[in-house]
C-alpha cells in the first residue's frame, strides 16, 4: 500500500503514514480533502497552519496512459479558496517508485530560517541546506541538482518568484527531458513552498518499488482499451500532437472570442502569426519537436520543443493559454517574443496566466506599450529581484490594478481570466464564476461543447445549457484529475460511449475491487463537496461568483454580445 | 460574388491561391465550396460563418467569412 509522507517544516520531524480514512482517494481528491479536513479556512495562506500536498492520481502508480498527472494543493494566497493546480512533469511517476501517494508539507520554520532542500528517499528524509540554490533561476537551480543526483533526478522548484512569497509563485516540475518546465501555475502555491523555506523538493532516482495490479487481468485488457480509445478520437491523436494547444488561436478568434488588448475584442489582428500552425512550422524550421509528452506514458504529446532563430533550445510545453495572454492580450504578435516571456516565467517561477493579464494591468497603468514584447520581456525579468516593482508586478493581476488605480480587472476570486472571452463563450464564462478555484478554464472545459462541438452542441452566445454543461464538466473534471489523468483525454471520453466504464476498469483492475462509472463520478462530486465546503467556510458566497462589470456592460466586438448571467442562475452549476 | 476563405490546421493543404476573394457561384452552399476545393467532407469536423458555427447546407453570400476546421482541441 502507498503511504503518505508528512513532513514537519519546523521540527524537520516526519512521518510514513498509512492512508487510513483517506484511501481510495488520490490526485485532486486526495489534496482538497486534506486541505478540507485539515487546515482552517481562515488561515492565512502563508501561516504555519496551512499545508501544501502533492499528490500523483488514484492510477499513478500504474502505466495507464496519461495518468502522471501530478495535483498540488493547499489555501491559495492569490485567491483565499482552496486551491489544487494541476501539473505534468515526472513527480507524480516517481512518487508510488518511492512507496508514496502524497507528501504533505506542514508547519513553518521560524522567521530568519534559511531555505532547504528536501530529498526524499525510501523511508527516509534528509533536510539539505539549500544555499547553493537560492536566489537561483529554475533551469539553473534544477542542473545543480542533476550534478548532485544524476540527470534523471526528479525535482519541484520554486523560483525566486516563491523564495519571496508572491501570489503568482508556481511550482515548476521537472519533465522526461531533465528541464524543470512543467508548472503548477495557478492560484500562488510556490508562495506556500516558499513560506515553508523549501526551495526544492528532490525524489531519489534510485527509488524504483512498483504497485502490481491486484486483477492484472483486468487491469491489461482494460488499459489496451483505453489506449486505443485514445488514439482512435481525432483530437487526441492527430490534432494535439501536431499543433499543440495553440492550435485553438486560429479558432478562438474565428468564433471572435479570443480576448484581445485586455478583453476589447474578441479578434487579433495578428492571430495567424501566433497561431498553432505557424508555431509548428517554425519549429520544424529551427528542428526543435513538435511532438513532445509532459510526463513518462503520455501517448497525447501535446508539448514540443521550441527552438530560438539559432536553433538553440528556448521553451517547452508553450502552451495557448500563454501565447494568448502575452499575445493577443497585449497586442504582441511575435511568437519568439512570446516564447522568452514563457521561459522566463519558468524560469522566476510564476503563472504565465496571471502574469500575462497582470502585464496587461502595466498597459492600462502606461508602464509599457500595448504591443512592446520587448517592453513586457524587461518587466517580467524585475519580478524576484529586489526592486519593489517587482513585488507589486509578482503579486498579480488585481494587486497590481490597485497599485496602480487601473479598474479594468479581468479576475473572479482575484485570479486572473485565461483565454476565452466569456461573453462569446459563455458556458466557459460560468466555470470561471462558479468553479472553487476562481477564474479557471480546464475546471470545466464549456468550450468544448460551445466551441468544439466535443461532446455536444449548444450557442456559444446564447445561455440555454450553458448551467448544465459547466457542471457536468466540473464534476468530471474533478474525477480526472483525482485519478490522475491528463485532463486532455477528455476530448475522448467526452465522445466515446464506454470510456468512463474503461476507467472505472482500470481502477478495478488495480485495486481488485469493485468500481464503476458511478463510483467514477462520485469521486468528483465528492471532491467538489470537500472545495466547496472549505470556501463557505473562507468566506465564499454567491455574491462571489460572478465577472467583473464590464462584461456586462461592454458589448464584445465582433457578436457585441454582454455577459448576461446573474450569480443566482449560476447557483445551480455548483454541487448541492 | 466573393467571400473570405480560410482552411486551418490540417486543411490547410486545401487552401486556394485566391482565398482572400475566393468566387462563389449564386446559391452556393458550405458543401459546395468544399467539395470544389476537392477536401473531403468528412475532413471538416467545424465550419464557421462570419464567426459563428454553421452547417453544411449554410447558403453563403457576398462577403461571408468562412473558416473550415478539422477536429480540434487544447486548453
Amino acid at each position: 500500500m502507498l503511504k503518505i509522507l508528512r513532513i514537519n517544516t519546523r521540527t524537520r520531524e516526519y512521518t510514513f503514514e498509512d492512508l487510513g480514512a483517506y484511501a481510495g482517494l488520490g490526485g485532486r481528491a486526495l489534496t482538497s480533502r486534506i486541505v478540507s479536513q485539515e487546515v482552517p479556512a481562515g488561515i492565512h495562506p502563508l501561516s504555519a497552519a496551512n499545508k501544501l500536498v502533492l499528490a500523483g492520481g488514484i492510477l499513478a502508480c500504474t502505466n495507464a496512459a496519461n495518468s502522471g498527472r501530478t495535483s498540488v494543493g493547499a489555501k491559495s494566497p492569490l485567491t483565499g479558496g482552496i486551491k489544487e493546480s494541476n501539473s505534468g512533469g515526472q513527480f507524480a511517476h516517481k512518487l508510488p517508485k518511492l512507496g508514496l501517494l502524497a507528501i504533505v508539507l506542514e508547519d513553518k520554520p521560524e522567521d530568519g530560517a534559511d531555505f532547504t532542500t528536501l530529498l526524499i528517499k525510501k523511508d527516509k528524509v534528509e533536510f539539505l541546506d539549500a544555499k547553493n540554490l537560492v536566489g537561483k533561476l529554475n533551469y539553473a537551480a534544477h542542473d545543480v541538482l542533476k550534478a548532485a543526483y544524476g540527470d534523471k533526478v526528479v525535482t519541484a522548484l520554486v523560483g525566486p518568484a516563491g523564495e519571496q512569497c508572491l501570489m503568482t509563485a508556481n511550482i515548476q516540475f521537472s519533465d522526461p527531458d531533465g528541464r524543470p518546465s512543467r508548472s503548477a501555475g495557478r492560484g500562488g502555491l510556490g508562495a506556500v513552498m516558499g513560506s515553508k523555506k523549501v526551495k526544492a523538493i528532490v525524489l531519489d532516482p534510485e527509488a524504483k518499488d512498483s504497485v502490481e495490479p491486484a486483477d492484472g487481468e483486468k487491469f491489461k485488457t482494460a488499459r489496451k482499451r483505453w489506449l486505443d480509445i485514445l488514439m482512435g478520437h481525432p483530437v487526441t491523436s492527430q490534432g494535439l500532437p501536431t499543433y499543440g494547444t495553440a492550435i485553438l488561436i486560429n479558432i478562438i478568434n474565428e468564433a471572435g472570442a479570443l480576448p484581445t488588448k485586455n478583453f476589447r475584442s474578441g479578434r487579433f489582428d495578428g492571430a495567424s502569426k501566433i497561431s498553432g500552425e505557424t508555431m509548428t512550422e517554425t519549429i520544424k524550421a529551427r528542428k526543435g519537436a513538435y511532438k513532445h509528452g509532459c510526463h513518462t506514458g503520455c501517448v497525447i504529446q501535446c508539448s514540443q520543443v521550441y527552438n530560438d532563430k539559432n536553433g538553440e533550445y528556448l521553451t517547452t510545453g508553450f502552451e495557448y493559454e500563454t501565447i494568448w495572454g502575452f499575445g493577443a492580450n497585449l497586442l504582441v504578435d511575435d511568437l519568439d517574443d512570446i516564447a522568452v516571456m514563457d521561459r522566463t516565467c519558468d524560469e522566476i517561477g510564476m503563472d504565465t496566466i496571471e502574469m500575462a493579464n497582470t502585464m496587461a494591468m502595466a498597459m492600462e497603468a502606461g508602464l509599457v506599450k500595448w504591443g512592446d514584447g520587448k517592453g513586457v520581456i524587461e518587466l517580467l525579468k524585475k519580478v524576484g529581484t529586489k526592486d519593489p516593482l517587482g513585488r507589486i508586478l509578482g503579486n498579480g493581476t488585481d494587486f497590481t490594478a490597485k497599485a496602480f488605480g487601473v479598474d479594468r480587472v479581468p479576475v473572479v476570486k482575484n485570479q486572473a481570466l485565461p483565454a476565452y472571452d466569456p461573453r462569446a463563450v459563455k458556458g466557459i464564462g460560468v466555470t470561471y464564476c462558479t468553479t472553487t478555484q476562481g477564474a479557471d478554464h480546464t475546471a470545466g472545459y464549456a468550450v468544448c461543447q460551445n466551441i468544439l462541438k466535443v461532446g455536444g452542441d449548444v450557442n456559444t452566445l446564447g445561455k440555454a445549457g450553458q448551467v448544465e454543461i459547466s457542471k457536468n464538466l466540473q464534476v468530471a473534471t474533478a474525477a480526472v484529475d483525482s485519478l490522475g489523468l491528463c485532463l486532455f483525454v477528455a476530448f475522448a471520453v467526452l465522445d466515446t460511449a464506454d470510456a468512463v466504464s474503461v476507467i472505472a476498469d482500470m481502477v478495478s483492475g488495480l485495486t481488485g475491487k469493485p468500481y464503476t462509472a458511478d463510483d467514477v463520478v462520485a469521486l468528483g462530486v465528492n471532491c467538489l463537496k470537500d472545495e466547496l465546503a472549505f470556501n463557505k467556510a473562507a468566506g465564499f458566497t454567491a455574491e462571489h461568483d460572478q465577472l467583473p462589470a464590464f462584461f456586462r456592460n461592454e458589448p464584445l466586438p465582433p457578436h457585441n454580445t454582454v455577459w448576461d448571467f446573474t450569480a443566482e442562475e449560476m447557483q445551480a452549476a455548483k454541487i448541492a | 460574388m466573393v467571400i473570405s476563405l480560410k482552411c486551418f490546421a490540417q486543411l490547410g493543404v486545401y487552401l486556394p491561391e485566391n482565398a482572400e476573394a475566393y468566387a462563389l457561384h449564386p446559391g452556393d452552399t458550405v458543401a459546395a465550396v468544399v467539395e470544389r476545393l476537392g477536401l473531403p467532407q468528412a475532413e471538416v469536423k467545424l465550419v464557421f460563418v462570419n464567426g459563428l458555427k454553421a452547417g453544411f447546407d449554410t447558403v453563403l453570400k457576398d462577403g461571408d467569412r468562412l473558416g473550415l476546421f478539422p477536429a480540434v482541441g487544447g486548453g
